[in-house]
């Protein structure tokens, strides 16, 4: 809003009228001290404006799913802020059904024909409702889209976004649960994203959809919800964020804890936890599973010598282990304490709610991981 | 009399509900209840749709027998039609109601004719109206599926001899193949399953391509990445052959989305078998093209087999053509071994496709006369001389020959001489191929993305490194 008010300012004064070059000075130079996070926003309206912004430049974007285009005309006044609220909002009405194609139910189907269309130059964005349906579409995103510009030998570009939840929600159970993070992450010829905050999703969706290559782009359900600052610069059309680079959400020097999606908040969490007892964790938001940002993780191993890796996904083959692979090969000497992985429980996800909570990293366990790398003596079990 | 209709609606119902039957009162007051009468019972046992009839409430005064409950009672139907009032606005649109419970009958009796304009000895049939095919186009199509069964022989015993690792043959199908091709523009894209080389042949894939790409050699457009036969090339609009099963067909709704977006005067066209409209993937597509309307053209080539399963086992439908309707798609069965019939049916279909924007399904009948593959015995599942009359009684190519030639358009030493010409062309191109050196090792690690990956720029560049530090355990036909 200041901003906006210092534009007009700024405008309204550009005449050259003399009683305000000192007010029009003054606000010039508050601007650019508040030039950064001046607005919040969230995740599912962040998502919004890439979609449109990227539909609006392209002609050749369009975006298909259930429930895509008309359901967001029944829930849109009645329920706002709810889940419920698509992320594509308003786009229907503004593209047109050519432009947002509400699909029959059929993962398997529209995901063929989604990579149908982007192998003839159009650029589609495959909505799923969540992840756990795109298992029944999982021929096409790995035989059909990862593959086909290596087996066509570079002649059959398949330029297409596969996105929507991934992971656990609230209370939903085994079949609405599953993390696909590690799965797709192991396929080459996918890209894999998992964003975190609004900015990542902006930037990360805009990025995705001008990519040549099939994206998997992970939301996370629970996530759309909430809020986050963004500066101008995220805020701009332009706006993009490179595939394959982390970030560091928070600078540290004992421990490094790498997270992606949902779970950057918790490490958060658990980082001013941690700074009460002297332990700087240093936290890495993955943002990029596939390529994952190899040469980050490790520097930042270097520097702590000790690192955790915090998922919600299955333990066994998970993105953990990867990272954890790779800082052993990579600096293995550096490594003053063996690696911590945190992640979802080897069982079906349940229902009650309180087997849920036990089934899915905490913040106290990553405190806890935490604390246990740094040679810190912690108790073992988990207090429910 | 017109009191007791006037009031009969209701009194009907409370009767309906004592003796258990749906009834649906006729509200307009005709008279013509007494004259129906008499032979309504007759007809409604006889008439073949009495099924949407509605049942009348009959006011002359004829009585009911009594009946016990549970029994069924039959009301005398009328000899009108449903009434427009009885019909109700369902999601989906307007449906008429009818109380005759009727289960519509798993086939329809006869099954859907096959459209075919040569008869077996390959003279038009009498009264026959199609397309007539010019001399240049004729003999065209016709060395091209000489061509064609040509190429089958001799890579067939090609990877016997160990030469290669795997060959398909579309032996039996090349009516299909090159009629088709021949029906179509260059601009059309054709999504291929596997069976229909023919169709780059026509389009002016060499012999010589063709055997690149089955040895995989550094001249392969494959950059040898596939398995032989699967074929792909940008220039001549044809996708890349996917060996999983009917994936083609939603990609084929998808590329045909995007030409309908485009208002190009072209179609898809996209081939599977019977066995491929088994898949999900088939259910999605067609659905999906009737929904979007979209011009892509699905040809199904139905030749009987599906590796060992025959079609009796693949589905209970009256084959492929009938379940067009089901998804609200016009389609035609045709003799897919009947060259003309085949040229003619997709000529149409195409020109529908584009015009209408509307999908179109063709079901072309054939036989799949070779293995399904060289992995493949099929003398085990099927009779020898079942494979023999197709060969021979029933082959598409002898019988588009008897027609050109029948034109003048072909002698018998054209043939020979073809023949042997063709043979020797390839021979030669095998040879090549053979000689021809293998990709270099570069193809290994791009194309895996659009830009390459660093991570694979990295590995290529370690492990031409560590070539370079032994170069004696690298073998000396790879180049880099």
């Amino acid at each position: 809003m200041f901003g906006i008010i210092s534009h007009k300012l700024v405008a309204s004064t550009a005449g050259g009228s003399p009683g305000q070059p000192i007010l029009r000075a003054a606000v010039l130079a508050m601007m650019s001290n508040y030039s950064t996070a001046t607005k919040q926003i969230m995740v599912r309206e962040a998502l919004n404006s890439a979609l449109d912004e990227e539909m609006a430049a392209d002609p050749t974007v369009f975006l298909m799913g259930e429930e895509v285009g008309e359901y967001e005309g029944a829930y849109k006044v009645r329920f706002v802020n709810s889940p419920l609220t698509p992320v594509s909002k308003g786009l229907l009405r503004k593209y047109g059904p050519q432009r947002v194609v509400d699909t029959p139910i059929t993962e398997a189907g529209f995901t063929g024909i989604g990579v149908g269309a982007s192998c003839h130059g159009l650029r589609p964005i495959v909505e799923f409702m969540t992840f756990n349906f795109a298992m029944q579409a999982i021929d096409h995103i790995i035989n059909s889209a990862a593959k086909t510009n290596y087996m066509s030998a570079g002649n059959i570009n398949v330029p297409i976004v596969f996105r929507g939840p991934n992971g656990p929600a609230a209370g939903v159970g085994a079949q609405h649960s599953q993390i696909s993070s590690h799965w797709y992450s192991s396929c080459p010829g996918l890209k894999v994203l998992a964003p975190y905050s609004s900015e990542d999703a902006r930037g990360l969706l805009k990025t995705a959809i001008r990519d040549p290559d099939p994206v998997v782009f992970l939301e996370n359900e629970l996530l759309y919800g909430e809020s986050f600052p963004v500066s101008d610069e995220v805020l701009d059309s332009s706006f993009c964020l490179p595939i394959g680079k982390a970030k560091i959400e928070k600078e540290g020097k004992d421990v490094t804890i790498t997270a992606f999606s949902r779970m950057v908040g918790y490490a958060l969490k658990a980082a001013e936890i941690l700074e009460k007892e002297d332990l700087e964790a240093e936290v890495i938001n993955l943002r990029s599973i596939r390529p994952l940002d190899r040469s980050l993780i490790n520097n930042s191993v270097r520097k702590t010598n000790r690192l955790v890796t915090v998922e919600e996904g299955f333990p066994q083959h998970g993105v953990g282990a990867e990272i954890c692979a790779s800082v052993v090969e990579e600096n293995f000497n550096y490594l003053d304490a063996p690696v911590e992985r945190i992640s979802g429980a080897d069982a079906p996800m349940p229902y009650a709610a309180n087997l849920e909570r036990l089934a899915l990293p905490q913040v106290e366990d990553v405190v806890r991981a935490a604390r246990r790398a740094c040679y810190r003596s912690v108790p073992t079990a988990t207090t429910a | 009399m017109a009191f007791w209709l006037s009031k009969s609606r209701s009194i009907s119902s409370l009767l309906g509900k004592r003796i258990g039957l749906l009834t649906i009162l006729h509200e307009r007051n005709k008279g013509s209840f007494l004259h129906s009468r008499r032979d309504a019972v007759f007809r409604y046992k006889n008439s073949p749709e009495f099924s949407t009839k509605s049942a009348t409430f009959s006011a002359t005064g004829r009585r009911f027998k009594s009946s016990k409950t549970g029994e069924q009672v039959e009301l005398p139907s009328s000899d009108e039609d449903d009434d427009e009032n009885q019909a109700v606005d369902f999601p989906g649109g307007r449906v008429a109601f009818t109380s005759r419970m009727n289960f519509t009958s798993e086939s329809s009796g006869k099954r859907i004719p096959c459209f075919r304009v040569l008869d077996d000895n390959g003279y038009p049939i009498a009264g026959s109206i199609f397309e007539q095919v010019n001399k240049e186009i004729a003999v065209r199509m016709y060395s091209g599926m000489v061509t064609l069964q040509i190429m089958d022989t001799i890579l067939y015993e090609t990877q016997r001899q160990g030469r290669i690792s795997f060959y398909l043959t579309s032996t039996g199908e090349e009516a299909i193949n090159l009629a088709s091709a021949a029906a179509l523009s260059p601009d059309d894209v054709v999504l291929p399953q596997y069976r229909e080389p023919g169709v780059l042949l026509w389009r002016g894939f060499t012999l010589q391509e063709f055997a690149n790409q089955c040895f995989g050699n550094e001249a392969d457009y494959g950059k040898g990445r596939q398995m032989p036969i699967h074929y792909g090339s940008q220039k001549h609009n044809y996708f890349t052959v996917s060996s999983p099963i009917a994936t083609q067909l939603p990609q084929a709704a998808g590329v045909a989305y995007s030409l309908k977006m485009d208002k190009k005067d072209a179609c898809v066209v996209t081939y599977m078998g019977d066995g491929g409209t088994s898949e999900g993937d088939f259910h999605a597509a067609l659905n999906f093209a009737a929904v979007t309307e979209v011009p892509v053209i699905f040809i199904c080539r139905n030749n009987g087999w599906a590796i060992s399963t025959p079609i009796t086992e693949q589905f209970r439908s009256d084959g492929v053509v009938v379940r067009g309707q089901a998804y609200g798609i016009r389609s035609i069965r045709v003799d897919g071994n009947d060259a003309l019939a085949v040229y003619n049916s997709v000529r149409t279909a195409r020109q529908t496709a584009i015009n209408e924007q509307r999908p179109i399904l063709i079901e072309a009948l054939t036989y799949r006369v070779g293995h399904h593959s060289t992995s493949d015995d099929s003398t085990k599942y099927r009779a020898v001389d079942e494979i023999e009359h197709w060969k021979t009684a029933q082959n598409p190519v002898a019988r588009f020959r008897k027609w050109v030639q029948g034109n003048g358009w072909w002698t018998d030493e054209y043939e020979s001489e073809f023949r042997s010409n063709i043979r020797k062309q390839l021979m030669e191109a095998i040879q090549l191929a053979a000689r021809k050196e293998k990709p270099p090792i570069a193809n290994l690690f791009t194309d895996v993305y659009e830009e390459n990956a660093p991570n694979l720029v990295e590995q290529e560049r370690s492990l031409g490194e560590t070539i370079k530090k032994h170069p004696q355990d690298y073998p000396s036909d790879v180049p880099l």
